[in-house]
């Protein structure tokens, strides 16, 4: 067993006076893919978001291979890949200046991989059409190829399948079992049915 | 779906220069802005029918506009900038962007510096830009013009900047239009009393450089502060999202 990229120390959260979680304990381990199950308003999204580190309101610690997070900042954000319900993609801009966008502030990348990543993720022939006019499922493709050219090691994923189609949900599937075989750890909710040999679950809410 | 690149999973890895990272957040700010361009122009209309109301409305006599027009020039970008103020993060908060700005590895504050950069590139500028033909309109001879942009080009990135961390305070809240001007007013009352003061001094021939150096201490405040002061106010704005 590696060292774990991520851990989960005693987590408490209350949100509008409703207690989410408390006293929860888990580890992110490179190779793996852990699923975050709840109902709706469980905290999945608030749990995912304060392993990202964007959401503040909690107790308990959050450590990066083994140190505070907030100690190491910088080489946290660098090696985190987090796509949230809000996927980030401008609708002003085409795929391609989103990808150009996202990209130049961690890892530049030429412009051809990107194309070939739209490609990919079936945008070929949206390259240049701005986001506005794309389908939901097709703007969360354009998120969603940040994948293809990720080298980050942990991926955080909030709802990673909601509007893609099916064929769309069945590469995606392959794709997080991919990374986890060759070292990443992938931290998700879904409603979709997944299942996948060796999957951490983490459950919130309340377990009978 | 097969990656395009192998992956290299690494822990260690060089990270974008700040410059590059601050650079792709100004071309995209700009970028978008551009396509937008209803955006662009709604202050500089408001900035120039304000102006053009008041001989209109209070008294058209060279006397009382050549008294008045820097007040009313200043006021009237002032009031443009806030109009602009509440879509510097509000697209970005909405679609996500601003998370993932959050979360890119270059420290914060220089992020949205940059954003804010890129906000007065597209709201001030345009405004110092327009102010001499205005500063004719008000009857200003042409040194008091001269002085009266110098005032705006130096003035307006503080309240952009200033503005900013408003804008930032009042992201989530629902009715933030209003409790931004209610935050932000008051801070930019010394910038418009220097501001039009300069001017004043000018037309009266009296020296300006002390009033421009305290306009730009303001500026270097500013500069050195409020980006900090944003970034904070970003984070909690988003934590509590």
């Amino acid at each position: 067993m590696s060292e774990p990229l991520l851990q989960a120390v005693d987590l408490h959260c209350e949100r509008d006076e409703r207690m989410l979680f408390s006293a929860l304990n888990f580890s992110i381990v490179p190779g793996t893919i852990t699923r975050v199950e709840g109902p709706n308003g469980s905290g999945k999204t608030t749990l995912l978001r304060l392993l990202a580190g964007l959401h503040d309101g909690y107790s308990g610690r959050v450590l990066w291979r083994g140190e505070p997070r907030s100690a190491r900042r910088e080489e946290f954000l660098r090696n985190l890949l987090y796509i949230g319900h809000r996927p980030g993609v401008k609708p002003l801009l085409t795929p391609l200046e989103n990808l150009q966008a996202i990209f130049a502030g961690r890892h530049p990348h030429s412009n051809e991989i990107l194309r070939a990543a739209l490609d990919s993720s079936g945008l070929a022939g949206f390259h240049n059409v701005p986001c506005q006019n794309l389908s939901a499922g097709q703007q969360r493709r354009v998120a969603l190829a940040r994948l293809l050219v990720s080298d980050e090691p942990l991926w955080i994923l909030d709802e990673a399948f909601t509007a893609i189609d099916h064929r769309g949900v069945g590469n995606l599937e392959q794709l997080l079992v991919q990374r986890a075989a060759s070292g990443g750890a992938i931290v998700l909710t879904t409603h979709h049915p997944l299942e996948v040999p060796g999957m951490q679950r983490v459950m919130l809410g309340q377990v009978i | 779906m097969n990656t395009v690149t192998g992956p290299a999973l690494a822990i260690a890895r060089p990270s974008v220069g700040l410059g590059a990272a601050m650079m792709a957040v100004l071309k995209r700010d700009l970028r978008v802005s551009f396509r937008q361009s209803q955006d662009l122009l709604n202050p500089l209309l408001f900035f120039v029918m304000v102006v053009s109301l008041f001989p209109l409305g209070v008294s058209p006599e060279v006397a009382f506009l050549r008294q008045a027009g820097a007040g009313i020039l200043w006021v009237a970008a002032l009031l443009a900038t806030l109009l602009a103020l509440d879509h510097l993060y509000r697209h970005d908060f909405e679609d996500g962007t601003l998370e993932q700005l959050m979360l890119q590895p270059q420290p914060l504050f220089l992020l949205v510096l940059a954003k804010t950069l890129a906000h007065w590139l597209v709201t001030g500028l345009p405004l110092v830009l327009l102010a001499p033909v205005l500063g004719v309109m008000v009857h200003l001879d042409g040194n008091s013009i001269g002085i009266l942009c110098l005032t705006l080009l130096i003035g307006t990135p503080v309240l952009s900047l200033v503005g900013s961390i408003g804008a930032a305070l009042t992201l989530g809240l629902r009715s933030g239009g209003v409790l931004l001007s209610l935050l932000i007013i008051p801070l930019y009352i010394p910038v418009l009393i220097f501001g039009t003061g300069t001017v004043m001094a000018a037309t009266d021939g009296a020296p300006v450089g002390a009033y421009l150096a305290l306009m730009g201490a303001f500026l270097a405040l500013a500069l050195t502060l409020a980006p900090f002061a944003s970034a904070a106010a970003l984070k909690i704005s988003l934590s509590s999202s």
